[in-house]
C-alpha cells in the first residue's frame, strides 16, 4: 500500500466543488487530451451513472471540456470552459446514459476528433479524491492512471516489438516500474503502458517510432 | 524517525524526540516522499496561500453556486459582524463567514484545497484565518499548524475514513473540524497529547452526523456544517486549552466514528436518499435547480 502523504489530506488544490465529478472528471479529459497529437477540434462526452445524474450541479461538464484544453484541475479557467471552447472553434457536445447499469457509477467515454480527423475514444473512472483511471483506449481495455511518468504506445501485435520498447527505455537509463501490454485481438492493434520512475526525455517518443509496427506514442506526464 | 500509524504511536514519537506533532508530521513527509523539508514547506505554503484566496473571495457578495442553492451567505455573516457585536464573538462570527464563503467559492468552480474533501473544504481556512487575524500568528507558524492538521487528518484518513459516502458528515467535516482543532491547540502551546485529546473532543461531538446532501450537491446543508464544524472546533480547542480533556483517547474514537460510519445506512451517506435531501421542499429545490438538465442532449 502506498503511504498517505500530508499533501493527500491537505489537498489536493483543485477547482470545486467536487473531487470526484469535478476534479477526477477533469483528469479523465486529461488524460485524453495527452493521448492526443493534435489539438481537438470536435469531442463528444456520453456521461454514465452518478456523472450523468448530477453533472450540472458539478460543473462535470467544464471540467471534462477544460480538461480536452489541456488545463490542470487547478486552473481558474475551468469554470469559462465553455467560452474558451468556443473562442477556439472546439464543438462540443454532452450527453447522458442512464439505462447502462455495469459501469462505475461515474464513468464518462470521450470521443475526440483533432484537426486532422483522427478519432480518440477513451472510456474512464473517476475513483475518489480526484484521482482517476483510464478503463478503455480505441476499444481495448487497458489501466492507466497517469499518477506516475507514463508512456503509452500503440503499436501491432507481432513479436520483437516489446523488445524493442525496452531496449530504448534501456537505452535512455528510464527505470521501469509497471509494464503492461493490451490488445483486443491477435496480430491487430495493441497498446504498451510503461510507467516509469522519474522523468521521460521527449526524444523517446521519436526513438519508439524508429520501427513500423509502432503506430503512435504518447508520455502522459500529470 | 519511523513512520506512526496510529496516535498512541505519534504521541510516543512526540516524547522520544521532544518535537511537536507538526515538526514529527514534516519528518515523516521528508522520509517517505520526494522532495527537501524546504520544498514541502514551500509545497505547504503554497496551499495556504490559495486557502488564504478562497476566503477572501468567499467574502464576495456576488458568488452563486452551480447549483443556485447557495451564494453570499459568508458575506452576510461579516455583514453583521461589521455593523454589531457579533453574539458569538468575533472569532467564531470571523470563522464561520469564512467557512461559508469558501464552500461557496467552491460551489460556484472556485480554486479551493480539498482538506480534507471538497465538500468540509471551508473548515480548516475559515478556523485558521479567524485565528491568525484575531491573533497575530505568522504565516509560518501557520504553515507549520497546517502539518498538525495533516497529522490528524491522515491518521483519521489511515484509520478510518474522511469520505462522507464512507462514514457519512461526521466523517468528513468531523475529520477537517478534527483537524482545525487539534492545530489550533498547538499554536497556542497545547502538548501533543492536548493536540490529540481536542481531535477527540471533535469527534465526539460530531458523532453520527449524516451526509444528506440536498440533490446530490456540495451546497446545502454541507455550507452550513463547515460553520458549525468550524465553531466547533473552536469550542472543543478552548476546552482543551482551559484544561478540558476527553475521556476517550483519541485512536479509539477515531474507531468509534468509524464503526458509527459503517452503520449508518446507504440512504444517509451521501447518496441524497435520506435525510434533509430527501425533504419534500429538497425534492422540490431540486427539480427547479439542481437537476434541470437532467438527461437529454445538451450542446
Amino acid at each position: 500500500m502506498r503511504e498517505i502523504s500530508v499533501f493527500d489530506v491537505i489537498g489536493p488544490n483543485m477547482i470545486g466543488p467536487s473531487s470526484s465529478h469535478t476534479a477526477g472528471a477533469l483528469r479523465i479529459a486529461l488524460l485524453a487530451h495527452r493521448l492526443m497529437e493534435a489539438p481537438v477540434k470536435r469531442v463528444r462526452f456520453i456521461l454514465y451513472g452518478s456523472f450523468a445524474r448530477t453533472y450540472h450541479g458539478h460543473g462535470t461538464d467544464r471540467a471534462l471540456l477544460g480538461g480536452m484544453m489541456g488545463f490542470s484541475p487547478e486552473d481558474r479557467r475551468i469554470r469559462s470552459s465553455f467560452q474558451l471552447a468556443d473562442e477556439a472553434g472546439i464543438r462540443y457536445s454532452f450527453e447522458c446514459n442512464t439505462t447502462e447499469q455495469d459501469v462505475h457509477p461515474n464513468t464518462v467515454k470521450i470521443t475526440a476528433e483533432d484537426k486532422y480527423g483522427k478519432v480518440t475514444e477513451v472510456v474512464g473512472e473517476s475513483i475518489g479524491g480526484g484521482n482517476a483511471r483510464l478503463r478503455q483506449i480505441n476499444g481495448i481495455n487497458v489501466d492507466i492512471a497517469g499518477e506516475l511518468q507514463t508512456v503509452v504506445v500503440q503499436q501491432l501485435d507481432t513479436p520483437g516489438v516489446i523488445a524493442h520498447i525496452t531496449q530504448c527505455l534501456y537505452e535512455e537509463g528510464i527505470n521501469i516500474a509497471y509494464l503492461n501490454v493490451y490488445r483486443e485481438n491477435r496480430y491487430e492493434h495493441a497498446y504498451s503502458v510503461i510507467e516509469a520512475d522519474g522523468d521521460l526525455p521527449d526524444s523517446l517518443v521519436e526513438k519508439l517510432k524508429n520501427i513500423p509496427a509502432v503506430l503512435q506514442v504518447n508520455l502522459i506526464k500529470l | 524517525m519511523n513512520n506512526f500509524t496510529n496516535g498512541a504511536e505519534l504521541l510516543a514519537l512526540c516524547r522520544e524526540t521532544g518535537l511537536p506533532i507538526s515538526e514529527v508530521m514534516l519528518q515523516r513527509e521528508e522520509k517517505y516522499f520526494e522532495g527537501t523539508r524546504e520544498e514541502i514547506r514551500n509545497r505547504m505554503a503554497h496551499s495556504w496561500e490559495i486557502m488564504k484566496e478562497s476566503v477572501e473571495e468567499g467574502q464576495m457578495e456576488g458568488n452563486r453556486s452551480m447549483g443556485g442553492l447557495i451564494g453570499g451567505e459568508g458575506h452576510k455573516i461579516s455583514e453583521r459582524r461589521r455593523s454589531t457585536e457579533p453574539l458569538v464573538g468575533k472569532t467564531v462570527s470571523k470563522a464561520m463567514a469564512y467557512a461559508m464563503g469558501v464552500l461557496e467559492v467552491n460551489a460556484s468552480m472556485g480554486l479551493i484545497v480539498a482538506a480534507p474533501t471538497a465538500g468540509s473544504s471551508g473548515v480548516i481556512p475559515g478556523v485558521f484565518c479567524a485565528v491568525q487575524e484575531e491573533f497575530g500568528f505568522s504565516d509560518e507558524k501557520m504553515v507549520s499548524a497546517l502539518f498538525t492538521a495533516g497529522a490528524i487528518g491522515y491518521l483519521i484518513t489511515r484509520n478510518a475514513t474522511v469520505a462522507g459516502a464512507e462514514g457519512g458528515c461526521q466523517a468528513e467535516i468531523g475529520a477537517a473540524s478534527a483537524m482545525a482543532s487539534g492545530a489550533v491547540c498547538e499554536l497556542f502551546g497545547a502538548s501533543p497529547e492536548e493536540v490529540l485529546s481536542a481531535a477527540s473532543s471533535v469527534l465526539g461531538t460530531m458523532l453520527g452526523l449524516v451526509c444528506d446532501p440536498i440533490g446530490g450537491l456540495v451546497e446545502a446543508p454541507c455550507q452550513k456544517r463547515n460553520a458549525t464544524g468550524a465553531s466547533n472546533a473552536l469550542v472543543c480547542a478552548e476546552m482543551t486549552l482551559a484544561g478540558v480533556r476527553n475521556l476517550i483517547p483519541f485512536d479509539e474514537m477515531v474507531e468509534v466514528m468509524y464503526k458509527v460510519g459503517r452503520s449508518l445506512p446507504y440512504e444517509l451517506r451521501e447518496t441524497a436518499l435520506g435525510g434533509i435531501a430527501a425533504s419534500r421542499t429538497a425534492c422540490e429545490l431540486c427539480g427547479k435547480n439542481c437537476l434541470k438538465n437532467d438527461g437529454g442532449i445538451n450542446l
